[in-house]
């Protein structure tokens, strides 16, 4: 374990950027936090956690796939991929980091997804502990640790210092680039954080929050419930839970004409949308509450079904704090859990 | 850039030959720029067309995979990207990708078992391909039937098909029918599931039902009715699609895409599925 | 604090639902924390009695949820509506957008509501809970010892603290006292804005509005927004999209949206509020509301049924198009 003092975490961020690109959360001037590109200046935000979760780092909002140049009868296919360069993503919650297993299960099973790949490959993770969880937190119901964040490395800070441990060879060459920065160092500090951490858990609201009832396997036993109206009977439809989610992966693919050429691009989508599934001559599903249940279906029992059990779901409490009419997956997992 | 299985970057395909086929049916002949087929597939199988510009859609390859020469897409008009191919003429390229699904198990299921196809209008196009691969290979299954109908008589895709090489194959029953009288008729008026009722088949053979949801639910119905085991019933699904490889979430019904895990599903496992489809 | 009381609510909610006058009752629903509160249909006393909420987290507007609460609706809706909730009310009227004959709508004081944001800066995260006393808000935490007292004025949000008005243009009853019109000074941060040069208010609606995600939480939340099927949703609209094919088109949308609502907004704060990225999407619409009123005169979507809209009536007292084109060179 080695470990830096905040006096110097601006030089130590000057050093990563001279190798990579580094993101962290910066202030945004609403006073909310974004992963933003570090420059000399840059301040690194005290929230919590960021409005919107890094899942834009390897599965960016809108990216361009590829180009039409077409004349007459004939398309020539143009791939617009530049090369990329590694990249440091600083201060990822557990929770977020653990989102990426999630995404990674869809995009980086056969056949890969290779655009998520190349940025999955070029991407250094340095998760951050956190040290005051929010009341909308509740990432223990799926096994996650928020005193021991899983990445590349993991770091922990106290109001003086930072601590880093290396947990795989990517987050050992980093930190090795490091050294002239930081010094090495015992566990104590770190250890007393974890527990004085683990105390917090267990004093949120949201600590029994459980995935008892759900999984793969339930659909015909959760499907019909009559719950579901009650539940959805608010919905706006709109895409915030979605968008802000760290593990929500559907996307659309469209063609934008610029006027000399196509470019497909491909853009996050929600299943909360009316048109998510519309064709040409129907959809199959009209209503909200089809679309709503569709939504924590397939984070509660369809996903978990195709990957191991493993939920859609980290607990990060994005959705909590974002819904504007305030329905969240918390609501109804409480609300059908264990019928 | 190095490709490594570039799922959704699509090759180029040429519209080698337009058939009209119905008042809104035409059939399309594409093969690659250099005159090859753009890619193997199975009986059941989808590709990704797209015409830049307009859209991307999902089509099942109606043409038998033994034809080594070219695919062929029978397309009903219907939406932005329909719209646009109708209009299309021989030498235009679009793009084409796949194949994408899991196809009629013709080769283990189907293998010596005799085989009803039912379909209804446009729903003949998934099926062509597996009928004449089994024409292709005739001595490995049995009995053939094949009820098609459509609303009427100029709306029976590949009506020449079926006359001229169908109907006068050895060991395969074609029942033809129509919704409406119409002159120039003389064969069965009827929907769909009525007529399967009437013709009344032994239920030792597997059945294949492709069409509108609604023929689709009332034929499957009949079929059980007269004593078909869901277990030898298979039919294929069409959700809206974008990746058509299980990622973009659209088609997902339950923990199965129709895209990867269908669009071929037996009865009994469609029954396991949430009714969303 | 709410002059009004969870109990006088409910007590009447109650009444209204026993005596048969209304079927279901459109109310805030107790949610996990102490300001999260959502739009729910309660059909019996019993489930008032449990999940009922008021306190100073009922932001959410209810008009709008009458078009769809309506539609198929046996009976009557009870529904509770603050000052500002009548003028969206009286607009979806104008616009036919609900059955009145099917609404019991109760007019209710309203003092202000609280931004849990504005509230979670003072008292930083991990709230355990959030209590009201007089014109304070105590917040307990999960990480101090001592509640943290909080003058409510400090947590109001931004249209709270602009209200436009604590009189009910619309309603079967009255709980409370009257309110008036006030005087707000809602366009100060218009004239601002306008008083910026084009390059400065450039970049702030740059800064603004490059945080959104288009999640449409604005346009789904909007009372002014019920079209059947809006223009974005539509892909034969030529416009339809589901997020950003260039930085522009973001600006554009709001922009779009902005247009499409002006004459009709009554500038009740939703698109704010339900904002993820709280971008000041209502300042686009007072900016609207702003000319209007010093173009066409003084005009107030939603005051009353029926008023029709500066943009889509004349008079020959309207200022000519010109004019209106040389303001915008001025500015330019």
């Amino acid at each position: 374990m080695r470990k830096c003092s905040l006096e110097k975490i601006n030089l130590l961020f000057a050093e990563i950027a001279k190798n990579a690109e580094l993101y962290l959360p910066t202030q945004q001037t609403d006073g909310s936090a974004a992963y933003k590109k570090w420059e000399e200046g840059s301040v690194w935000s005290n929230a919590l956690n960021t409005v919107r979760s890094p899942k834009d780092f390897f599965f960016p909002q809108t990216e361009n796939l590829m180009k039409f140049k077409t004349e007459g009868k004939s398309i020539e296919v143009v791939d617009t991929r530049n090369a990329l360069d590694d990249f440091v993503i600083f201060g990822v919650r557990a929770c977020d980091v653990k989102s990426f297993d999630v995404l990674d299960r869809v995009f980086l099973t056969e056949p890969v997804d290779s655009f998520y790949a190349l940025r999955r490959s070029h991407g250094v993770i340095i998760s951050l502990a956190c040290q005051r969880p929010s009341e909308t937190c509740f990432c223990k119901t799926f096994g996650i640790d928020p005193a021991a964040p899983a990445g590349d490395i993991s770091a922990w800070k106290t109001e003086t210092e930072i601590f880093f441990e290396a947990n795989t060879q990517k987050g050992k060459e980093l930190l090795e680039k490091l050294s002239a920065l930081t010094e090495e160092c015992d566990d104590t500090v770190v250890s007393e954080q974890k527990e004085k951490i683990n105390k917090f858990m267990d004093k949120l609201p949201l600590k029994n929050v459980t995935t008892d009832g759900f999984g793969g396997g339930k659909t015909k036993e959760l499907f019909d419930l009559p719950e579901w109206d009650e539940l959805s009977q608010a919905c706006l439809g709109c895409g915030t839970c979605t968008f802000v989610c760290p593990t929500c992966q559907c996307y659309d693919i469209k063609d934008f004409n610029t006027g000399n050429s196509v470019i497909r691009f491909r853009c996050w989508d929600s299943c909360m949308y009316s048109d998510f599934t519309k064709m040409a001559h129907g959809n199959n599903r009209l209503s909200q509450k089809e679309r709503f249940r569709q939504r924590f279906m397939h984070k509660l029992v369809y996903y978990p079904e195709n990957n191991d059990g493993m939920f859609s779901c980290v607990g990060c409490g994005r959705c909590l704090a974002k819904c504007p009419i305030s329905m969240n997956i918390v609501k109804v997992m409480k609300k059908i859990g264990g019928k | 850039m190095n490709s490594i299985n570039e799922t959704l970057i699509p090759k180029i395909g040429v519209i080698t030959d337009v058939r009209i086929d119905t008042p809104d049916i035409k059939t399309f002949r594409v093969v690659t720029p250099d005159g090859k087929k753009a890619f193997d597939h199975k009986p059941g199988q989808c590709a990704m067309l797209s015409v830049p510009g307009v859209g991307e859609a999902m089509f099942s390859i109606t043409s038998s995979p033994t034809n080594e020469e070219f695919m062929e897409f029978s397309i009903k008009k219907c939406g932005c990207v329909t719209d646009w191919l109708h209009q299309a003429e021989p030498g235009q390229q679009i793009t084409i990708r796949g194949p994408y699904g899991k196809p009629f198990p013709v080769d283990d299921v189907f293998a010596g078992k005799d085989l009803l196809f039912i379909a209804g209008g446009v729903g003949l196009a998934p099926l062509r391909s597996v009928i004449n691969y089994c024409r292709h290979y005739r001595d490995r299954y049995g009995k053939i039937d094949i009820v098609y109908g459509s609303r009427s008589k100029d709306d029976l895709l590949d009506y020449k098909e079926i006359i001229e090489e169908w109907s006068t194959d050895d060991g395969v029953n074609v029942h033809l029918t129509i919704d409406n009288p119409q002159e120039g008729w003389d064969g069965h008026v009827g929907f769909v599931p009525n007529y399967v009722k009437e013709l009344g088949f032994d239920t030792n053979k597997v059945a294949v039902l492709c069409g509108p949801p609604i023929m689709i639910k009332f034929t499957l119905d009949g079929l059980c009715g007269i004593g078909f085991d869901k277990t030898n019933v298979y039919t294929t699904l069409e959700l809206r699609m974008k990746c058509g490889v299980g990622k973009c979430g659209r088609c997902n019904v339950g923990a199965k895409y129709v895209c990867k895990d269908g669009p071929v599903f037996r009865c009994d496992e469609l029954e396991e599925l949430p009714s969303e489809y | 604090m709410q002059k009004i009381t969870r109990e006088q609510l409910l007590a009447k909610a109650s009444e209204l639902l026993s005596n048969g006058t209304v079927s279901c009752v459109l109310g805030w629903g107790l949610g996990e924390f102490d300001y999260d509160v959502t739009p729910t249909i309660f059909k019996s006393v019993e489930e008032l009695e449990n999940g009922f909420v008021f306190n100073d987290f009922c932001g959410a507007n209810f008009s709008k949820y009458l078009v769809n609460k309506t539609a198929k609706l046996e009976g009557k809706i009870l529904v509770f509506l603050k000052p500002c909730d009548t003028y969206s009310f009286n607009q979806l009227l104008t616009e036919h957008r609900f059955d009145r004959e099917k609404v019991y709508a109760v007019g209710i004081p309203c003092e202000g509501m609280a931004d849990i944001a504005k509230v979670k800066a003072i008292s930083g995260d991990g709230i355990a809970a959030i209590g009201s006393n007089g014109d304070k808000l105590t917040v307990t935490t999960l990480y101090d010892d001592e509640a943290i007292v909080i003058d409510t004025n400090e947590v109001l949000a931004e249209r709270c603290i602009n209200c436009k008005s604590k009189k009910h243009v619309a309603y079967d009853e009255l709980m409370g006292e009257e309110g008036d019109v006030t005087q707000s000074n809602r366009f100060d941060e218009v004239a601002r804005l306008e008083a910026m040069t084009p390059d400065e208010r450039f970049a702030f609606w740059q800064n603004e509005l490059s945080r959104c995600i288009r999640c449409n939480a604005c346009r789904d939340a909007c009372p002014a927004c019920t079209c059947e099927k809006c223009v974005f949703d539509n892909p034969s609209s030529g416009v339809e999209n589901k997020s950003p094919a260039n930085s522009f088109e973001e600006k554009l949308f709001h922009i779009i949206r902005a247009y499409h609502v002006a004459g009709r907004c009554t500038d009740c704060g939703e698109c704010s509020r339900v904002c993820p990225q709280n971008i000041p999407l209502h300042l686009l619409n007072r900016k609207f509301i702003k000319d209007m009123n010093e173009f066409y005169g003084e005009y107030q979507a939603g005051a009353e049924v029926g008023s029709r809209a500066p943009l889509v009536s004349y008079t020959t007292e309207d200022l000519e198009p010109g004019e209106v084109f040389n303001r915008g060179e001025n500015n330019a």
